[in-house]
């Protein structure tokens, strides 16, 4: 098993005429992700790297039965695209772009709810079960397929984390980049409770950084809920206070959503906090050995 | 991006939010024509981009136009949080009789535009929501419906008797969320919202910062900027597709991707070293973005040595080397440099490099942040 995504899963690539939406489109494909149909409005009828092409996210799901959405759509039009994805009955939609306005993302969020459509993102590199199906931007050859669910605010740190985790023989069962915008869809609690459920799943890692409060949301929730051992790593520690580190929700605001405070919670929570990204495998192998 | 006091004043208004009336200074002598102009109890305000200007002394409350001249001399020039004061708003003063904190921002947790109002008007709306949180008063906006009238009503009712006070403040609270969307903000605050001696409801302060991600679609913003000078560097790298901020450290760093470049700095600060800056060279691996970027290390002159660290996804480490490399033939590099490439093609990017010798390179995190710290030691 994994979460979220897996063999069974069946994607359209809103965007997929744009250089990204097909570039990505062809190497979902060729990882193996069952990429079933794109979208770009007017072009219905052509094909994007052996894809069909279809006007509407409707057209798409009538015709090939998608059940998940990446979005490569230009961050002006993104979110229009994301509610079109829920108003087709698509229940995981991947947002992928990078700078939509917050007050878009706010605006659609009573759609997605309405329809009961989960979202990844926005600004996200998206998700992978290993050996079963990636959407998004990932270097797949880094992924091992085994029992580590990972989930992680940022991309390229992401893929170090996997990396080290790799390196020594600890395999992912789902690895998941949530996005780096302050208002996101899904969040840690959710993931943490579908990971909780997940029998393939034995351990996880949160990959934190500063800005808001949702690791120490995310301890609170694994102390209460969290049955699995988590080890966690937070970026930003050395981040002055003001200043948006890279990342729209990486920011430090009067004193709050600082690294310190967050590890003190995660501590306090009993997760077990890595000092550097070359900790966590070693972590991990200390919480299997118990 | 912030905006000054002045600039969010001049929105409210066109919102038909009541400001005070204002005059904008930059000289002491508009000071003093300003004050004959309201010949009435005056406030000097600096506008800058920061927080704490009463505090700093950057706030007077002058009775007479000798007063007010004075109070234009000590504030312009005034450094405040080392931004230089150049302007000055003058305000007709108001007689306070109440005050309030009204804002709006786009919060995390909801996933919608929150509304805070609270009792404490005048003072850090933080240190009340750290010390007092139950007397911020929270409300989470329907993004469908937008703020109604009668949710505003309801909450000024909490804390006002005269249902004109309440009108009239729900009003303002009405249009400013309209300003809020219409406007793409992430924050407009009114602090403190007052009602004066003759019962009416005013913005004596106002504060607005506008959604970054939104200023595609607000050309008009550009010419209401004030950058600082570290702030216009980070623009100017926005343009050229990165994200760079100045620090204050002597060690600089080239990273791809938010999240590894802040855990890049942090790798250098664990090991005893100071980051001399955030640099993040983004997803797609332009070359021309690393010679941009080798450009903004090598003016910093106080950097001693550099890391670059980068773990190829969608980048590609050959074309950072190729990036590497034309900088170097465009510009004199006399600093050390330790490289790190990871992930793809980090083989070939190695290749490429192999002529230069004076590379120090590094297979990990942690040995390049070991390394780094050890050459800009050496570095006179």
């Amino acid at each position: 098993m994994s979460i979220l995504i897996n063999e069974n899963t069946k994607l359209v690539v809103q965007g997929i005429t744009g250089r990204d939406g097909g570039f990505h489109a062809s190497k979902m494909k060729s990882y193996g992700t069952k990429v079933v149909a794109g979208v770009s409005p007017g072009k219905e009828g052509t094909t994007v790297e052996g894809v069909p092409v279809f006007n509407t996210v409707e057209n798409a799901v009538k015709a090939t039965g998608a059940n998940t959405s990446v979005i490569f759509v230009p961050a002006g039009f993104a979110a229009d695209a994301i509610a079109e994805a829920s108003e087709a009955g698509i229940k995981l939609v991947i947002a992928i772009t990078e700078g939509i306005p917050t007050i878009d993302v706010i605006r659609i969020t009573p759609i997605l709810e309405k329809n009961g459509t989960k979202m990844i993102g926005p600004n996200c590199p998206g998700l992978i079960s290993p050996g079963k199906s990636m959407v998004g931007i990932l270097p797949t050859m880094i992924f091992k397929q085994g029992n580590v669910g990972l989930i992680s605010r940022s991309g390229t740190l992401t893929y170090e984390m996997v990396n080290q985790l790799s390196t020594h023989e600890i395999g992912q069962s789902t690895c998941i980049g949530i996005g780096g915008d302050p208002v996101i869809g899904l969040h840690y609690r959710e993931l943490l409770a579908l990971f909780e459920g997940d029998k393939d799943t034995d351990a996880i890692v949160l990959c934190g950084e500063i800005g808001g409060d949702a690791e120490e949301q995310a301890a609170a929730f694994i102390k209460d809920h969290i049955t699995k051992p988590v080890v966690a790593f937070i970026a930003g520690q050395s981040a002055p206070a003001g200043k948006r580190m890279g990342h729209a929700g990486a920011l430090i605001t009067s004193g709050t959503g600082t690294a310190s405070e967050k590890i003190k919670a995660f501590e306090a929570a009993g997760v077990r906090v890595a000092k550097e990204p070359a900790e966590v495998p070693d972590l991990i192998k200390k919480a299997f050995a118990k | 991006m912030k905006i000054h006091e002045y600039q969010a004043k001049e929105i409210f208004a066109a919102y038909q939010i009541p400001v005070q009336e204002q005059v904008v200074c930059t000289t002491v002598e508009q000071v003093g024509k300003a004050y004959d102009s309201m010949n009435h109890p005056v406030v000097v305000k600096a506008q800058v981009l920061v927080g704490g200007r009463g505090k700093a002394g950057g706030i007077k409350y002058c009775t007479s136009k000798e007063k007010a001249v004075d109070a234009a001399k000590n504030i312009l020039g005034m450094d405040i949080k080392g931004l230089t004061v150049e302007t000055v708003l003058v305000c007709k003063a108001v007689d306070i009789a109440n005050e309030y904190y009204v804002g709006l921002i786009n919060d995390r947790n909801t996933k919608s535009v929150l509304l805070m109002v609270s009792a404490e008007g005048g003072v850090e709306i933080e240190e009340v929501a750290k010390t007092h949180p139950e007397k911020i008063l929270k409300i989470a906006i329907d993004p469908l419906v937008g703020l109604q009238p009668h949710q505003a009503r309801n909450v000024f009712f909490k804390f006002m008797k005269d249902g004109n006070q309440v009108r009239q403040a729900a009003d303002i609270l009405v249009k400013l969320y309209k300003l809020y969307v219409e406007k793409d903000c992430s924050l407009a605050e009114i602090n403190p919202l007052v009602i004066d001696n003759q019962n009416n409801v005013i913005a004596l302060d106002a504060k607005v910062n506008f959604d970054d991600n939104a200023l595609f679609r607000h050309p008009e913003y550009d010419a209401m900027a004030d950058y600082t000078e570290d702030e216009k560097l980070e623009v100017d790298a926005k343009e050229k597709g990165l994200s760079y901020i100045k620090l204050d450290g002597n060690i600089g760093c080239m990273v791809n991707g938010a999240g590894l470049a802040m855990a890049t700095m942090d790798m250098i600060k664990l090991y005893g070293g100071e980051p001399a800056n955030f640099l993040d060279i983004g997803g797609s691996s332009n070359p021309k973005k690393v010679v941009h970027a080798m450009e903004y290390l090598v003016n910093d002159k106080k950097v001693k040595a550099v890391l670059i660290n980068i773990f190829g996804g969608i980048t590609r480490c050959d074309d950072v080397a190729r990036g590497l490399l034309e900088a170097f033939s465009q510009m004199k590099v006399t600093i050390p440099i330790v490289i790190r490439l990871s992930g793809t093609n980090a083989e070939q990017g190695r290749g490429l490099l192999a002529n230069n010798k004076e590379l120090i390179t590094a297979d990990s995190m942690g040995e390049a942040a070991r390394k780094v710290i050890e050459a800009a030691k050496k570095v006179k």
